[in-house]
């Protein structure tokens, strides 16, 4: 499968998963990566800006309008929703929190699974509440790939556990075992092989 | 399997364009360049909550029932706003901006998309505190008339009371924020003093013209929601609407750097995006 995209909610103890998981990954990696992490309102970029530091790959908050380009990841900004437009550039919004939460993971994925279709990954790593659960689920049905963070491995269990219950994810993985499988996905997709990680059956 | 849901896609795609079509031809509403991952967010939304079946059910809904469509464009004109909302705005309206409106003896300020009114309330605050608020003719405008009534009222419900205190500080606030409120049981109502040279008034940043020459522009959380060719087309408007070395302020996340008129500007403050209008 050639995916497009990559959508990534976190939440409790998410910075620190993905302080882990991010720099893991490639300069050379090639699916844009979208991230909605809950963050207080009045934060600055300071995530962002300390990922980049970290990692090979280009770390930044968002933008509003800015289209997807290979190689980056794009860190919503505290206080916005983020949704992708189906051109596949990025737009943001202030309306009502969600699930508690602006930015919140289910708006990120369910306009993602819009703009990209089956064509996207989309994974759900720590957290104590429930959102990302309702749009990890569209992801799947739409035929999209879905991981979730292994709850045992997890800071915060409660939202890698409802994703679980709701979508029936292709694979529950520890942190680096999901940079690995990315990394593998990446690269076949570079090659110009399809993945074989759809049907092989140890989930 | 896939193929089909593809297809739908397309169609829902397709009402849409034909629903915002019929809202504007029938309402004069023009949502047709707004950002479409929003319209097409809040319409889903609202045919869930309304149990139809499809847009094109809901276009028909929306031609005959004038109230239904009041809901729609509630539910397309996002309102949430606060009072001192992210200080650090203000904090740099008062260090680059106000010494210059101080050295005019009259100024005019246009709020645009300016919700329930919060937003304005503090700029008069500001204003107050700065000594200048008798000099300014303050222009208030959005294109919601809902919204217009709540903030010409100026009433609002008393439990946000304490984290607007705290942004008040954070702005810069040199008094206590208490005395420019009275407190009842469940609400507060800003001081009429505030309100002296404030007018609220109805004004589509998309089918409008320029009504003012002012001195002061602030458009905040509004262009997010628009495609790029609108925020051109607005980003025009307000360039007409300033004097020569007039400002403009935007949302932290908003910038006029992709625009056609960026050349035209000056950066005075990047951070909080607040831009300058050059002498020509
Ligand atoms: C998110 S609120 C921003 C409120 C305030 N400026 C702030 O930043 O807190 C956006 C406002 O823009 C208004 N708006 C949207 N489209 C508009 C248009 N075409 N003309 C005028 N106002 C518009 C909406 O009704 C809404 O009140």
């Amino acid at each position: 499968m050639l995916y497009k995209a990559i959508v990534l909610g976190a939440s409790a103890g998410g910075f620190y998963a993905l302080r882990k998981l991010i720099p893991m990954l490639p300069g050379e990696f090639s699916i844009p990566i979208v991230i909605v992490q809950h963050i207080s309102p009045t934060s600055d970029n300071y995530m962002a800006r300390f990922l980049d530091n970290l990692s090979e790959i280009k770390v930044k908050e968002v933008d509003e309008k800015e289209p997807l380009l290979p190689g980056h990841v794009y860190i919503a900004p505290p206080n916005y929703h983020l949704l992708i437009e189906e051109d596949r550039t990025i737009s943001l919004s202030t309306e009502e929190k969600k699930n508690y939460s602006r930015p919140s993971i289910d708006i990120l994925f369910e306009t993602a699974v819009l703009a990209f279709g089956k064509e996207l990954i989309g994974i759900i790593l720590t957290g104590a509440n429930n959102d990302g659960a309702e749009g990890l689920k569209k992801i799947k049905e739409a035929g999209g790939y879905c991981i979730v963070q292994d709850p045992k491995e997890a800071e915060a269990n409660a939202m890698p556990i409802a994703a679980i219950k709701k979508s029936n994810p292709d694979k529950i993985l520890g942190l680096t075992d999901i940079a690995i499988h990315l990394i593998e996905m990446d690269t076949n997709i570079k090659s110009g092989k399809t993945s074989k990680s759809n049907d092989t059956s140890n989930n | 399997m896939i193929k089909e849901t593809d297809n739908i896609n397309h169609t829902v795609n397709l009402e849409i364009e034909l629903i915002l079509q019929a809202i504007f031809n029938k309402y004069g509403y023009d949502f047709r360049n707004y950002s479409k991952a929003h319209v097409k967010r809040r319409l889903l939304n609202r045919l869930h909550a309304s149990k139809l079946k499809s847009i094109s059910e809901m276009q028909h809904k929306v031609l005959y029932e004038p109230d239904y469509f009041e809901t729609l464009l509630r539910d397309l004109s996002i309102n949430v706003t606060e009072m001192f909302r992210d200080p650090g705005f203000y904090l740099a309206l008062r260090k680059e901006v106000i010494p210059i409106l101080k050295t005019y003896p009259f100024f005019k300020v246009w709020h645009a998309g300016c919700s329930t009114g919060e937003e304005v309330y503090s700029f008069a605050v500001l204003l107050m505190e700065e000594g200048i608020y008798d000099r300014a003719q303050i222009y208030a405008t959005d294109f919601n008339h809902d919204v217009l009534d709540i903030a010409k009222k100026g009433i609002y419900p008393i439990e946000r009371i304490k984290e607007y205190t705290a942004n008040y500080q954070a702005a810069g606030g040199t008094q206590s924020f208490s005395d420019y409120y009275m407190a009842n049981y469940d609400s507060v109502i800003y001081d009429q003093s505030l309100k002296k040279n404030l007018v609220f008034a109805e004004h589509n940043l998309v089918t409008d013209s320029v009504f003012a020459e002012v001195n002061l522009i602030i458009c905040r959380n509004v262009l997010i929601y628009f495609n790029k060719e609108l925020q051109n087309r607005v980003i025009s408007l307000f360039y007409e609407s300033l004097i020569n070395g007039g400002y403009l302020g935007l949302g932290s996340k908003e910038t006029l750097q992709f625009t056609n008129k960026y050349e035209k500007f000056a950066v005075v403050n990047n951070d909080e995006k607040i831009y300058k209008k050059k002498l020509l």
